[in-house]
């Protein structure tokens, strides 16, 4: 079974997307590690270094997910999981912006998929599949 | 009368206490200095003595059950993982066991490492890392390190699940003695370290006893049936939770401030009390033991200047002491001559500076934090370790704390500080000594007698 590590980046304490991703992985037969809100670049990494994890997705809301992004891939390189897919949705930069512009940002930064506003869990399942070859 | 004998065969001193368990109280106790280089029952037989011309009344003893810390206590190496997590979880078994972890791995072991492992004086190993279904890869790797410096030691297997058989078949037929027992954290976060307690007690029971020449004295006094510390942390919860009718105490803190170490053990769940606080790391364990390696008022009396700095020190001592002590100097002396016991009044007031020290130290380190987090829904507050600041109780014991004509005004120093604000120490707990010393002891009785054992602790800690 593919574990993943979800959970709700920075000083964020939005937790009703995070409960229905957990909600929906876990019914896909996903064994999901849900570290919860208020969680650091670190929570997420040590997590995925005991479970095992093959993927990380990352959830913001409150607009500050740019911040408490940056440099995650490089410490999830550091730590010796440079293979795990990393993934970031919600609200994930201030203000309106293109989406376009954002998903390449975060791409540079490393983000293998990232998703805008409203992205239904179902969109990023289908890409999860695809990623890990389930 | 009906008296039941108490032996803890500690580091220094082979202590006895004699209990009725027909008329319920304390009848009396002895100390002698523990002989394990020689025999370790003349140290035995000395304080019996003791006891016997003290209370010439015991005719005959009914039972006796015994714990010991002598020849160094059971000193340990926790194997792990991630630092904040595996590697976490198995310290805690080691320590909740009674133990010292001596040595401490995370991640993949190193040649270096496992070379200085076997080097090292150690009785047991924990090899603990990843959760059920993680990781298995690094557990394997630290293993077949286990392997190829053919460990000498008792090893508890106690990590990701997936990987026991794989690490079964590595040990088998290469004469390394090994037992597997349930992931210290079988899901992330979650501390599971019952059973690992358990195997560390029963190696503990079956081998390292013999290993340390106590063996001897259970010709005469039967089993050994736990390391001292154990005895205390049982003692604790015990009085904490109180037994059928009989009440206790609620949340308590038991502070040891020994010659080499100084001990905390707390009972109680210490969850945030408001709501605007998350919780984050590891679970605690309800009933929690530190030890500080660091913190000690003789063997590692020169250590204590790592802590704090010179100026640091000199606020520990009382506003009313007009001695210029030289710090380095007596820190010295008490670590070169660790039977030193004070005589004039200021080498007393020093004594007393270092004790306090200890016990605030020791409390940083043991006690739950707080941290700040400024988010768009206003403050809120992240807390790793436990929430004490409920704690109604505080229990010293320790030969110098309880020998401190002051020892209460040093267990104080746990209390709430205006200069370690994010600090969730107790606020006003009310103070008891034990005076008589007999919480390992007790520890012991609760094994067959917990009420009578609860109704003494509340009788004689005071």
């Amino acid at each position: 079974m593919n574990t993943v590590v979800i959970g709700v980046i920075g000083a964020d304490v939005h937790a009703v997307g995070n409960k229905i991703i957990d909600y929906v992985l876990t019914e896909q037969g996903f064994n999901v590690v849900n570290i919860g809100v208020l969680s650091s670049q670190e929570d997420f990494i040590n997590a995925a270094i005991e479970t095992d994890a093959k993927a990380i997705l990352v959830s913001s809301l409150y607009g500050h997910g740019e911040m408490d992004c940056r440099f995650f891939k490089e410490k999830c390189e550091e730590a010796g999981l440079g293979h795990v897919k990393l993934y970031v949705g919600g609200n994930i930069v201030v203000g309106k912006q293109d989406f376009g512009e954002v998903e390449k940002r975060f791409k540079t930064m490393g983000f293998d998929r990232v998703y805008p506003p409203g992205q239904k869990i179902e969109h990023a399942l289908c890409d999860l599949r695809e990623d890990l070859g389930t | 009368m009906n008296p039941y004998l108490l032996v803890d065969f500690g580091s220094t001193y082979t202590k006895l206490t004699a209990v009725d368990l027909e008329g319920e109280y304390i009848i009396g106790t002895a100390k002698a200095p523990t002989t394990v280089e020689t025999n370790v029952l003349d140290g035995y037989d000395r304080a019996f003595k003791y006891l016997i011309n003290d209370h010439p009344e015991i005719k005959e003893i009914s039972g006796i059950s015994a714990c010991s810390s002598a020849a160094g206590g059971l000193k340990m190496a926790a194997i792990g993982l991630v630092e904040e997590l595996t590697v976490e979880a198995a310290k805690r078994a080691c320590l909740g066991a009674g133990a010292i972890v001596k040595k401490i791995y995370s991640h993949h072991m190193t040649k270096h490492e496992a070379r200085e492992l076997s080097e090292a004086d150690i009785d047991i190993v924990l090899l603990a890392g990843g959760t059920n279904g993680g990781n298995k890869e690094c557990i394997l790797h630290n293993a077949r390190k286990l392997k190829e410096i053919n460990i000498d030691v008792p090893v508890i297997i106690a990590g990701n699940k997936d990987a026991t058989d794989e690490i079964e078949e590595l040990f088998e037929g290469t004469g390394i003695e090994y037992v597997i027992v349930k992931n210290v954290m079988p899901q992330l976060k979650k501390l599971n370290v019952k059973e690992a307690k358990f195997a560390i007690r029963k190696i503990f029971i079956e081998k390292i006893i013999e290993a340390k020449g106590i063996k001897k004295a259970e010709e005469k006094i039967g089993e050994i049936i736990m390391p001292t510390p154990e005895a205390v942390l049982q003692a604790a919860e015990l009085l904490s939770e109180g037994f059928e009718d009989e009440e206790g105490y609620g949340e308590l803190i038991v502070v040891d401030i020994g010659g080499a170490t100084t001990d905390v053990h707390t009972i109680g769940e210490g969850f945030p009390k408001r709501t605007e606080v998350i919780l984050k790391g590891l679970e605690e364990p309800f009933a929690k033991r530190t030890v500080e390696g660091d913190l000690g008022m003789r063997y590692s009396a020169n250590a204590l200047l790592g802590n704090v700095s010179n100026y640091e020190f000199k606020k520990y001592f009382e506003e009313d002491d007009k001695c210029n002590h030289n710090i380095e100097a007596s820190l010295e002396r008490r670590a070169k001559n660790v039977d030193f016991i004070p005589e004039t009044k200021d080498e007393e007031e020093f004594d007393k500076a270092i004790a306090k020290i200890c016990c605030d130290i020791s409390m940083s380190r043991h006690v739950g934090h707080v941290e700040v987090v400024h988010t768009p829904l206003g403050n809120m507050y992240y807390q790793t370790g436990k929430d004490l600041s409920g704690i109604r109780y505080v229990i010293g014991t320790g030969g110098v704390l309880i020998n401190n004509k002051e020892a209460k005004k040093i267990l104080k120093q746990v209390n709430k500080k205006s200069n370690k604000i994010l600090e969730l120490r107790p606020t006003n707990p009310s103070i008891l000594l034990d005076k008589s010393y007999i919480l390992s002891g007790m520890g012991l009785l609760s094994q067959k007698y917990p009420k009578l054992a609860l109704k003494l602790m509340k009788q004689y800690l005071m």
